[in-house]
Parts: structure tokens; C-alpha cells; sequence
């Protein structure tokens, strides 16, 4: 987490964002002439399946990240029912975490949480394919199909997976959640699907940081797809090339 | 098949009920049936009937639906079951015995994991999420979280 960046790392997300462009112009011109194509990102009808036209991301801007602020982490315990402790037990869907480059003396505060890779090592090993991608990249565990083994947890270079150990009580009914499962975030999928932001980066925004921009990476009119395309952003881990969904700037 | 011969089932133990039954005379009106609290509205998602015996299929599937490809249509949904057939007395479709979904299983044997993550009972305010649940009202999921679904 706490690597400088590497030229070849840098080279590599330049080509993604150009691959991402290009992917979106090809979405583009799929679209029936009229069509708007932001159209495709917003309120999607309840009775339609999301498709792999979006692709939904993140940037985080760490500048704009204020240390010791965990309003993120606050707003996710209370959106996802989750009771805030840190225990080695205890889910975290989301965590601040503080780096320091030990040579240069830069600091910097951040959120983590799962990365929503384009290829999920989580996924890769899931016995029961309860681990999934949904087609707008969103990375999910199917907790009817989970059987708790846990291997996901091991694979994920993030550590973004808890797993439930006790049995729980007043889930929040958007949110089901339960003993025997692993967990992690889901961008707030209950919210996405009804055209909201997460509610980490809304909590960011009320907070005046607006330090968390989510949206669409393949709509070149989104604000994460101008920001990405814009800045030189990094993947954490970008040397395992999950080509993953969070971004960050200013590490 | 597995339908068939899990209604077969039903079918077995509500003959065998009806003769237990049959000599008290328990039986004069609808003892072929648990005793259920009948939903809010007049009619539910689809024929009763249809209901009874399919219900775990629609909601099975919707459930696919839902999680994998995000579909989120609120006819099957698990939530709007909860809402139309949570109890007048304990708010909850599963709290006791005599509640909606677990009257009716525990008649015929049924257990449910569902409940270990889904929630029995209703959107409803809770303490220190007044926020969070404003945004829920503008939910298309929910169209009257508010009051619980209490009066709807
Ligand atoms: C280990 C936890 C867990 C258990 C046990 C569980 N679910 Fe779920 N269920 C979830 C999660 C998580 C979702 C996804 C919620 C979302 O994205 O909105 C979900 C979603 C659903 C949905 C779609 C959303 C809705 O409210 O309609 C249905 C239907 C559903 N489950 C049915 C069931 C049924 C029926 C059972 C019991 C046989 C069951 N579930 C058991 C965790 C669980
Ligand atoms: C709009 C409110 C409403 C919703 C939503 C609803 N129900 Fe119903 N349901 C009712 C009513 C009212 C009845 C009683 C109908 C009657 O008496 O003919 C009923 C009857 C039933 C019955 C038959 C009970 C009996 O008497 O044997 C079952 C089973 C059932 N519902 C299950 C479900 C399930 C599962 C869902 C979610 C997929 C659901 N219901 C959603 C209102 C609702
Ligand atoms: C009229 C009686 C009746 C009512 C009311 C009823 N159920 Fe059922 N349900 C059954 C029976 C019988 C089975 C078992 C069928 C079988 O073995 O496949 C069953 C099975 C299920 C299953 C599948 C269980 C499994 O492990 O595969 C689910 C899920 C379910 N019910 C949900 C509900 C919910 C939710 C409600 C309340 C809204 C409800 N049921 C109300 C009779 C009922």
C-alpha cells in the first residue's frame, strides 16, 4: 500500500484509461443515433438487468482525504447495519488507513475497501461461485450461495472481506447480512441500483471533502471518467493487474 | 418434482391433520389450513392459490434476479412480502409461532434460513438512522417506509 509509484505502473494506467475511452466509444456507437448515451448510466428501470455498457469506479483524490476524518467509514456502518467495531472479528467494509513513504516523509490518509477489480483474485477461487462480478463490474458475494470457506479472504490483495462469526440481529432489511458468510463492500449496490451514490462518498461530500467521485467509468461524461482520463491516477497493487474499479490519486 | 412432491408432502399432512382433527369437530370451518393473519390489501402478488404453493419458487428466482443482475422489480420482492404480511401484533412475519411466513411452516415443518440476514419486519426508524432513512422514502423499493408499513 504504501508503494511509490513506478514509472511502468503510471504507463499502464495511461493505456487502460485509453482503452476504457476507446471501449466507451465503441458503447457509443452501438446506441440507436438519439439516444443519449449518458442516458445509459442513469435510472436504470427496475425490470432491466444491468449490463457491461457501465462500469462502475471510483477516485479517491487522497489530497482531499482529511486525516483522522472517518465520516466514510460512519456512513457505511450505518447504511450497511454494521456495528463500527474493529475487532479482529468484527466486519469492516470500509477502513481509513494512514501511509507514510519512509523516504520522502510523505503522508497520506485513505479509505480502503474492496477495489471491485476487472479480475477479482476473489472470484478466481470461489468454490461455489458465490463470489461474482456483476456485469457493471460490480463485485459481489451471492451470500445464498456462500458457504463461508473463506478462501476469498486469502486471495484478496486488499483485505476488503470480512467474515460474519456471530449471529446478528435487526439487519437493516435493505441489507441482509448473516452469520456463516464472508462479506464486503458493495459500493452500496441497493443504492447504485436506484441511481444513488455510495454512501461513503455522499458522506464525504456532506463532509466538504469530496475527496470520493463514483460514478461511470465507461460514460466519458461522467465526472470519474473526466477525472481518470485528466489526472495521473494509481491502482493499489497495480502490479497484479486487476485493472480495479477504486483509483487513487495522489499516491 | 421436487414441487410435486413437496406439495404431495403438504397435501399428506393436511390429510393428516384433517383426520386428527375431524373428531373434535375443530374442523368445521378452513381446519384444513393453519390460522393466518391476512395480509394488508385485499389480495396478494398473485392468486392465493397460486400462492400457497409457489411462492418459494417466485421468490427463489426474483432472488437471482435480484442479486446477480440487479433487477429489482418489487412483485417478488422479499421485502414486500414482509411488508403486506407482517403481523398487527408483533410487526414481524416470523417473531412468534402465530406470525404470517411462520405459521404457516411450522404447520408444515418448513425451516428457513432467511431470516438469519433478511429482516422480519418492515423498514421501520430506528434510532440514530434518521438520515439514512429519509433517502430510503424517495426508494421506488419502499414506497411507505415511514410508518413501517404499517397502514398501508
Ligand atoms: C447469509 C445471508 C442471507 C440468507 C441466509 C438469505 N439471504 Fe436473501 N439476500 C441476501 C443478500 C445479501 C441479498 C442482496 C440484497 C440486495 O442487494 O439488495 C439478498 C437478496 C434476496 C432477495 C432479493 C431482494 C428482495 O428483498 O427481494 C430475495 C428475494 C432473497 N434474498 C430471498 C431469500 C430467501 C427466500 C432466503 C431463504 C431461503 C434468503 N434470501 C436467505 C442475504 C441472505
Ligand atoms: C399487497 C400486499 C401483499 C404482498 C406484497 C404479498 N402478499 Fe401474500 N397475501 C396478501 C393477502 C391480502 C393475502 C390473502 C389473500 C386471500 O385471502 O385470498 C395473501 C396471501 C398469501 C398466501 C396464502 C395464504 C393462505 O391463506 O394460505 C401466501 C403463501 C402469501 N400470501 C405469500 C406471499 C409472499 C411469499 C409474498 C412475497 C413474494 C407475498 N405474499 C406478498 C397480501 C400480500
Ligand atoms: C400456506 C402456507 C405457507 C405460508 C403462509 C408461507 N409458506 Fe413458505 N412454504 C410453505 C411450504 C409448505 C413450504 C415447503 C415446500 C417444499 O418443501 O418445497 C414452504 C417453503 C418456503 C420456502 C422454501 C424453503 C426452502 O428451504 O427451500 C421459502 C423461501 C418460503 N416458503 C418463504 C415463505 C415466506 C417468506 C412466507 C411469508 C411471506 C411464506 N413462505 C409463507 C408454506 C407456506
Amino acid at each position: 500500500m504504501n508503494e511509490p509509484k513506478r514509472p511502468e505502473s503510471n504507463l499502464e494506467n495511461g493505456e487502460r484509461r485509453s482503452f476504457l475511452v476507446a471501449s466507451a466509444a465503441l458503447a457509443g456507437s452501438a446506441v440507436a443515433p438519439g439516444v443519449m448515451l449518458y442516458g445509459i448510466a442513469q435510472a436504470k428501470p427496475a425490470e432491466e438487468a444491468v449490463t457491461n455498457k457501465v462500469r462502475w469506479g471510483m477516485l479517491v483524490d487522497t489530497n482531499k482525504c482529511a486525516t483522522g476524518c472517518t465520516d466514510c467509514v460512519t456512513a457505511c456502518n450505518t447504511e450497511n447495519g454494521l456495528s463500527g467495531k474493529t475487532g479482529p472479528q468484527d466486519s469492516q467494509w470500509i477502513r481509513k488507513v494512514d501511509i507514510k513513504n519512509l523516504q520522502t516523509g510523505a503522508q497520506h490518509t485513505l479509505p480502503m475497501m474492496c477495489q471491485h477489480c476487472e479480475h477479482p483474485p476473489c472470484v478466481d477461487v470461489c468454490p461455489t461461485g458465490a463470489s461474482f462480478k456483476r456485469a457493471d463490474g460490480i463485485v459481489l458475494v451471492d451470500r445464498h450461495i456462500c458457504i463461508g470457506c473463506r478462501y476469498c479472504m486469502m486471495a484478496c490483495p486488499y483485505k476488503a472481506r470480512s467474515f460474519v462469526h456471530e449471529p446478528l440481529t435487526d439487519q437493516n432489511p435493505e441489507v441482509p447480512r448473516g452469520k456463516g458468510c464472508v462479506e464486503s463492500c458493495t459500493f452500496c449496490v441497493q443504492r447504485v441500483d436506484r441511481d444513488q451514490s455510495p454512501a461513503c462518498v455522499e458522506a464525504c461530500d456532506k463532509a466538504g471533502h469530496k475527496a470520493m467521485v463514483f460514478g461511470d467509468l465507461n460514460n466519458p461524461e461522467s465526472d470519474v471518467a473526466k477525472a481518470v482520463k485528466a489526472y495521473a491516477t494509481t491502482e493499489v497493487r497495480g502490479d497484479l493487474r486487476l485493472n480495479t474499479g477504486v483509483r487513487y490519486q495522489g499516491i | 418434482m421436487a414441487r410435486l412432491s413437496s406439495w404431495l408432502r403438504l397435501a399428506a399432512l393436511i390429510g393428516a391433520a384433517a383426520v386428527l382433527a375431524a373428531p373434535s369437530f375443530q374442523a368445521a370451518a378452513g381446519a384444513d389450513k393453519p390460522k393466518l393473519e391476512h395480509g394488508k390489501g385485499d389480495k396478494c402478488v398473485e392468486d392465493t392459490d397460486f400462492m400457497r404453493r409457489n411462492h418459494m419458487e417466485l421468490l427463489k428466482h426474483h432472488r437471482d434476479e435480484t442479486v446477480h443482475q440487479g433487477i429489482r422489480t418489487t412483485k417478488y420482492s422479499l421485502k414486500q412480502c414482509v411488508a403486506c404480511h407482517a403481523s398487527e401484533k408483533t410487526g414481524s412475519v416470523a417473531a412468534t409461532k402465530e406470525d404470517f411466513c411462520a405459521a404457516c411452516h411450522s404447520y408444515a415443518g418448513v425451516k428457513l434460513d432467511c431470516w438469519d440476514c433478511h429482516a422480519t419486519k418492515p423498514m421501520a426508524k430506528q434510532p440514530g438512522q434518521a438520515d439514512a432513512q429519509a433517502e430510503v422514502k424517495a426508494s421506488p423499493l419502499m414506497p411507505n417506509p415511514q410508518n413501517g408499513g404499517a397502514k398501508q
